[in-house]
């Protein structure tokens, strides 16, 4: 479900080194295939940039989407309503779903899951710093369904078209199942703001103001500082640009907030008519990159709670296999 | 803080209360395993379980709230009933209650249960009351996959590792004294099986024990000795645990008084 | 550190949608033995009524053309245009044979 502009953080995708002439046809005919539009299949040659860049962001999206589960899930076994808990539950577990698209799709390039996911448990690989934040109240799970993934639907879509086809496949099965998440967070935030008490409108408002920077900060750094990744772009791994996403996402979510009747805690946010935009604020990146780097409110508590639910089920994997180890030598005899 | 709802104290009612909680409250524990399986399909498996069982706990406890109305009670929606009642006044047997455990303990539960709400469903396919016929059939294709799933889990953990073993036999060790409750009948049973409403608890008790044999049986476990204990959940008088789970299934629901949700 | 043979192994997965149609691949998953690859590919890739029957095999089983021999395999096929229905332009009073 989420992707942040996480691939900025250390670009890749600088020229390659040939060797030798035929990897210089090999990569000639890869590069007239992008040019072309064309997919890359698992098995096809691909440049060896090429092939870690999608590793790293396909896992890292794939890690988002695993470690997503944790906040709404946090909210489960209390939500107020047995609809809302199987909604909840059935959105949680279509990320959980998601997550497992994106390994498969980051596995064709020739790196294992379990691999994946030791860099992840290790603290090498990088999540959606959006789920390290908290969440404190029931209106938290309608919030991240409107606005998180708001945002991320902005950032996905255009991957439905990226050049590499086991990714751009597991996006479009991943976008078409999420056309009903950020609908459903709305629809919550909507019964409570509309016929819900006041105390419950002022969950509401609570809710969106913890929320509205850390989701502007979802799309990546602005423009200007983020060297802009000419290769991605051309690999279609990246096709819009950071603010230009982030604009698109503030104008949609003005007008929707005017409708649910709440207010973003912006000052500067205001309609622009010249450039027929929503003008913002700025964004404070200080707190951006002290998030990412490991100080967010709850990055500990969500590093240490996959940990242990992978550890915890480690003689589960094991003895589903050792059984299964059994049953074929029974076979074989 | 919103105040507990009545619950009228006809037999009908207790029936259908017993079983909306069974799945109730074992979906409410199935869903404490999201975002922390063993493994990605598992918890995506676990889920799907999780999910069937509100269901079925949405469809009985809508019917029952329905019934209470019919018989000299207040009508309630299925949110009242499942959010609002005091502790007391929720019937489902004590073992669906015990927290979560390890896997072990998850997926032998689950057989126990899902073995149990098949045959209920089962039977239930022919009640006088159709409208629980109709949610029986649905909710029988369910239950019947329930069960294929623990089965086959118990199999793979019971003759898996020494580890997984191990964890099996203090698994069943610490559900077996709970199984009772499923098999006794009471007044509540009585009432159903002269309404043809469905049947007596104690009716599953043989069926249960042949198909929970055979898969021990071939997961190499041993039917632990029939226990003395009684557990009483089914009549309203709850383990410890349930507190816990009421305070936090309840919480919104009591800290918001005329909420919309 | 996890130890890769520990790992369960990779199986592809093909569903039908409905009766009547061709199994289509859709995704893989991960399971430790056949009958768990079936439910787990029931669980995981129908969530949303998408299959009325599901297929699997395991990954490594799978045998596929090599990317390299694309043109050799499938571009001959390219000039045999008279393998195709349209290619006989035949009279409106019967054309539609």
């Amino acid at each position: 479900m989420y992707t942040q502009a996480m691939d900025t953080l250390r670009e890749e995708g600088g020229q390659p080194v040939l060797r030798t002439a035929e990897e210089a046809a090999l990569q000639q005919r890869f590069d007239q295939r992008i040019d072309a539009g064309d997919f890359i299949e698992a098995k096809d040659w691909m440049p060896e940039n090429y092939r870690k860049t999608l590793l790293r962001q396909i896992s890292q999206h794939a890690h988002s989407e695993i470690v997503g589960m944790l906040p709404e899930g946090n909210w489960i076994t209390r939500a107020p309503t047995l609809k809302r808990k199987a909604i909840l539950l059935a959105k949680v577990q279509d990320e959980g779903g998601h997550g497992l698209y994106l390994y498969a799709a980051a596995e064709t390039l020739g790196t294992s899951r379990d691999q994946m996911l030791d860099a992840l448990h290790t603290g090498k690989a990088k999540y959606s710093s959006i789920f390290n934040y908290p969440t404190l109240t029931w209106a938290d799970v309608g919030a991240i369904g409107w606005l998180v993934d708001g945002a991320a639907i902005m950032n996905q879509v255009p991957i439905c078209r990226c050049s590499y086809a086991p990714y751009a496949r597991a996006m479009v099965r991943i976008c078409r199942e999420e056309s009903f998440h950020q609908r459903q967070g709305y629809d919550s935030l909507l019964v409570m703001m509309k016929n819900g008490t006041e105390a419950q409108k002022a969950m509401v408002q609570d809710a969106v103001n913890r929320w509205w920077w850390p989701c502007l900060m979802m799309f990546g750094p602005p423009d200007d500082q983020s060297p802009n990744s000419a290769q991605g772009m051309r690999w279609g791994i990246k096709r819009v640009s950071n603010d230009t996403l982030r604009q698109k996402f503030v104008d949609a979510a003005a007008q929707q907030a005017a409708v649910l009747g709440v207010t973003f805690p912006d000052p500067d946010l205001r309609w622009n008519e010249e450039s027929q935009h929503w003008d913002y604020g700025a964004i404070d990146w200080s707190e951006f990159w002290r998030v990412v780097g490991g100080d967010g409110p709850c990055n500990r508590e969500r590093l240490a709670d996959r940990v242990q639910a992978w550890e915890e089920g480690e003689w589960v994997r094991e003895a589903a296999l050792a059984h299964a180890r059994k049953s074929e030598l029974k076979e074989a005899a | 803080m919103q105040a507990s709802i009545k619950i009228p104290a006809a037999p009908e009612l207790a029936y259908l209360l017993r079983l909306a909680d069974t799945c109730l409250i074992s979906g409410q524990r199935l869903g404490e395993w999201c975002g922390h399986g063993p493994i990605l399909e598992e918890d995506i498996a676990l889920s799907n379980m999780a999910l069937d069982l509100i269901g079925q706990a949405r469809a009985l406890l809508t019917l029952a709230g329905q019934r209470s109305g019919q018989c000299g009670g207040q009508g309630y929606d299925e949110d009242q009933l499942a959010f609002l009642r005091d502790e007391g006044d929720y019937r489902n047997p004590t073992l669906a209650e015990l927290p979560r455990g390890d896997f072990a303990f998850t997926i032998l539960r689950n057989l126990m249960l899902s073995t149990w709400l098949k045959l209920m469903w089962q039977r239930l396919g022919e009640s006088s009351d159709a409208e629980l016929a109709a949610i029986a059939g649905k909710a029988l294709k369910e239950a019947r996959y329930h069960q294929q799933h623990a089965a086959d889990w118990a199999v793979r953990l019971g003759d898996g590792s020494d580890e997984s073993r191990r964890r099996c036999v203090v698994a069943l060790d610490r559900l077996w004294p709970y199984t009772p409750e499923l098999f006794e009948d009471d007044a509540v049973d009585a009432a159903a099986v002269a309404a043809d409403l469905g049947p007596a608890w104690a009716q599953l008790r043989e069926p249960w024990l042949a198909e929970i044999g055979e898969v021990l049986g071939e997961a190499k476990l041993a039917v632990p000795p029939a226990p003395t204990f009684r557990s009483s959940g089914k009549s309203g008088r709850h383990s410890e645990h349930m507190g816990y789970l009421l305070a936090e299934m309840q919480y919104l629901q009591r800290a918001y008084p005329g909420g919309a949700w | 550190m996890s130890d890769t043979n520990s790992e369960w192994p990779l199986w592809e997965v093909f569903v039908r949608s409905k009766a009547g149609l061709d199994h289509k691949h859709c995704g893989s998953l991960h399971a430790a033995d056949a009958r768990m690859a079936v439910q787990m590919a029931r669980d995981v890739y129908t969530r949303r009524q998408e299959g009325s029957s599901v297929w699997v095999v395991r990954s490594d089983q799978i045998i596929a053309s090599d990317p390299g021999d694309k043109d050799m395999y499938f571009d001959p096929a390219e000039d045999k245009v008279y393998r195709h229905p349209t290619f006989y332009k035949l009279p409106d009073s019967v054309d539609h044979m």
